[in-house]
């Protein structure tokens, strides 16, 4: 049965899983996109990618030890993400859902700052203003909407179309499958497409919402949808950064330029679990996640590196190290954010003084100082 | 085009005027707008319509599309893409167009915009206003006449007032919109029409967002009230004054925080209270305002603190209104049982 949810057709890849570079008539102008990248490139492409997944498989060693209250993997989605990432210019905004860690180790965001939430020790983690990154957001659909307002605000800044690349802004909305079937997101592409709002949705369909497959959430691929908007849509082979670098790139030009939103769907797979909380074995199958093994987006840059003698042992020694520091790191800096003290829940609730919580934090304080003294 | 279509709409923007209540929240729009470039005004028929009220009338005229702006008819979508535009650094006032269809966007509001300061320790600012006009006794059809304010109230992270005088209407949405935080700004709608002298060159009143005001002095029974229902108070009062009964009305313009000890000074004057709104009376905004009285003024309490408001049963059929909205008489009534004790 050919599914129209799921299936393949119109894929963007410049790179095949055998880490073979693709050459068609269709790809011409996205390989041209990616001509400029060096060995030196690639191989900064393949470490990011590499520490986002140590970065993973840490952090769910942390939650199984009952260091974090939850998790969710980015395992399978490196590519998308990096790929992304590395199109994005240092003013443009990102704003990611709770599974973007590769993008935002691109980005720059300190590992065990995005460990924060996850702990229950903040609710954010970090100053989006230092990394024109947002938080991660949880409630889905919502940062799409988000991303479309700020990209409206970029509008009126005149930072679109001045021709100066240090200048013209754009913002990216990252969000899955599951979550184009949010209102938010019908809303947001309504919005994004009337205003030509400096906007890419980067939706990476990693087939699965918790349990349900992308067939629950559509009966076409779901870069159609973003025509029905007057919104360029493209789809691209997920697991392929040169592919997804080079039509974000291109997406990313479009907006900067004035030319309004694109919507990129990046095919790619979840081969991890959705978070720490859920066991895949119930409702997906060892053949599919044995052929997405096969697509792994590592193994295809790696494959490609050796194949084109770019892959360097002494480089590589130092990238191992490097994710096993990233590790210990992350072992050690987790385990050492401690609670914050009971004052924390009433600050900044408000931005000014408040009089119900000014009250409560009072009491609280109070209440706390009785207690100790009782001890 | 004749001498007749020139515009006359825009009065003199100083001084003190003779307007409508809805004329006041346009004229303190205004100022806004022309006071900081990165105001916006942003709602469903906002611009070439001048809202469905009127509200925003001539604003986009004078200040142009970007800045009072037409959206998609999507309250999720308005409210969405003002956290974005004030994460930007602008200062978005959307308007939703009836009480009632303030829900499309609840999640956004109540999720989002509430908690963005918050989730992140401060580091950002949403000051986004959210205009509503509120409340019923205007005859209209459903989700038209609704008042779901203690919805907002419970939500942490939100300012929510209403105002009741055309002088607050002016002040309140300038506070509102020079508030680094959300706010939630329930306008009154069956007030919309009423005329009166608003001072347009009032200083600026931050404090407005979180105070409440005596509307008129009494001794023998305090009537708490806000927005539409201070109106139906201080007619109480009148007749209450003809029986000879002194009624103090607090009208408490913001609904969170709630001014707590303005409320309890006039109830230990008093020694009795009646809390007046047209929101459903159950696990609402007097159950909180008598909770509060009665933890902190028991011992100058004459009787049970009194709620006369809506019922547990969605918004009547607008023949039915009447039966719903809190009438002076029911006011009349509670204040009688109040008495009686």
């Amino acid at each position: 049965m050919s599914d129209q949810a799921t299936g393949e057709q119109g894929l963007v890849q410049l790179l095949d899983p055998a880490g073979v570079r693709v050459e068609t008539d269709q790809n011409a102008a996205y390989r041209e996109r990616v001509a400029h990248l060096q060995p030196d490139h690639l191989r900064a492409m393949y470490r990011d990618m590499m520490l986002t997944r140590r970065f993973d498989d840490e952090s769910t060693a942390l939650q199984r030890q009952g260091e974090l209250a939850l998790f969710a993997q980015a395992r399978g989605q490196e590519a998308a993400q990096v790929g992304s990432a590395y199109a994005l210019a240092p003013q443009d905004y990102v704003f990611p859902s709770y599974r973007e860690h590769g993008v935002l180790h691109v980005r720059g965001v300190d590992p065990v700052d995005r460990l924060r939430l996850f702990r229950g020790e903040d609710h954010g983690g970090w100053d989006p203003a230092d990394h024109n990154a947002h938080l991660y957001a949880l409630v889905l659909g919502s940062q799409v909407l988000h991303a479309t307002g700020y990209a409206m605000g970029v509008q009126r800044d005149g930072l679109v179309g001045t021709g100066d690349p240090t200048r013209d802004t754009a913002v990216v909305a990252y969000f899955g499958d599951g979550t184009t079937s949010q209102g938010d997101v019908h809303e947001a592409m309504v919005f994004a497409a009337v205003n030509d709002a400096p906007v890419v949705f980067f939706l990476q369909n990693n087939q699965w919402a918790i349990s349900e497959p992308t067939t629950r959430q559509a009966k076409v691929p779901l870069a159609h949808r973003g025509l029905g908007y007057g919104i360029p849509s493209v789809r691209v082979d997920g697991n392929d950064v040169l592919a997804c670098y080079a039509v974000t790139l291109e997406a990313l030009e479009r907006a900067h330029s004035g030319g309004g939103p694109t919507l990129v769907e990046a095919f790619t797979y979840r081969m991890g679990a959705h978070t720490t909380s859920d066991d895949p074995t119930r409702y997906r199958d060892r053949e599919e996640e044995e052929r997405w093994r096969r697509r792994d987006p590592l193994d295809r840059l790696e494959a490609h590196l050796k194949a084109t003698g770019a892959w360097d042992q002494a480089w590589w020694d130092g990238v191992e190290a490097d994710a096993e520091a990233l590790a210990e790191r992350i072992r050690v800096e987790t385990r050492e954010l401690g609670a914050p003290p009971t004052s924390a829940m009433f600050e900044h609730v408000y931005a000014t003084p408040h009089a119900t919580v000014a009250d409560e934090a009072a009491w609280q304080a109070e209440y706390e100082t009785e207690t100790e003294a009782a001890r | 085009m004749t001498a007749t279509a020139v515009r006359t709409s825009t009065p003199a923007v100083t001084g003190r005027q003779t307007i409508t209540f809805a004329k006041a929240i346009t004229l303190g729009l205004r100022s806004v707008l022309a006071d900081d470039p990165k105001t916006l005004v942003m709602g469903e028929d906002v611009g070439r319509l001048g809202g469905v009220f009127r509200v925003t009338d001539g604003l986009q005229a004078e200040f142009g599309e970007d800045r009072v702006v037409d959206s998609p008819l999507a309250e999720s979508g308005i409210v969405g893409s003002a956290i974005g535009l004030a994460l930007r650094g602008y200062r978005p006032v959307c308007e939703i167009q009836f009480d009632g269809f303030v829900f499309p966007a609840f999640d956004q509001i109540t999720t989002q915009l509430s908690k963005m300061h918050y989730r992140s320790r401060g580091r950002v600012t949403v000051p986004v206003v959210i205009r509503i006009p509120f409340g019923g006794g205007i005859g209209a059809v459903e989700h038209h006449s609704e008042s779901p304010e203690v919805l907002f109230a419970h939500t942490a992270g939100l300012r929510v007032v209403s105002p009741s005088t055309l002088q607050d209407a002016y002040d309140m949405i300038r506070a509102a919109v020079a508030s680094p935080d959300p706010v939630i700004f329930f306008e009154p709608k069956g007030r919309y029409w009423s005329k009166g002298e608003v001072d347009l060159d009032a200083p600026p009143a931050p404090g407005i967002l979180d105070t409440a005001r005596v509307a008129r002095t009494g001794d023998d029974v305090t009537l708490v009230a806000y927005g539409p229902s201070v109106q139906t108070a201080l007619q109480a009062a009148d007749a209450l004054a003809a029986e000879g009964t002194s009624a103090e009305v607090v009208d408490l313009r913001a609904i969170s925080p709630l001014d707590i000890p303005a409320v309890v000074a006039s109830v230990r004057k008093t020694g009795r209270c009646v809390v007046v709104h047209e929101a459903p009376t159950v696990h609402g905004i007097g159950a909180e305002v008598a909770s509060r009285v009665t933890e902190e003024a028991f011992h100058h309490l004459e009787a049970p603190v009194i709620r006369v408001g809506g019922f547990h049963a969605p918004y009547p059929v607008a023949k039915l209104e009447h039966h719903y909205l809190p009438s002076v008489d029911r006011v009349l009534d509670a204040v009688d049982r109040s008495l009686a004790y």
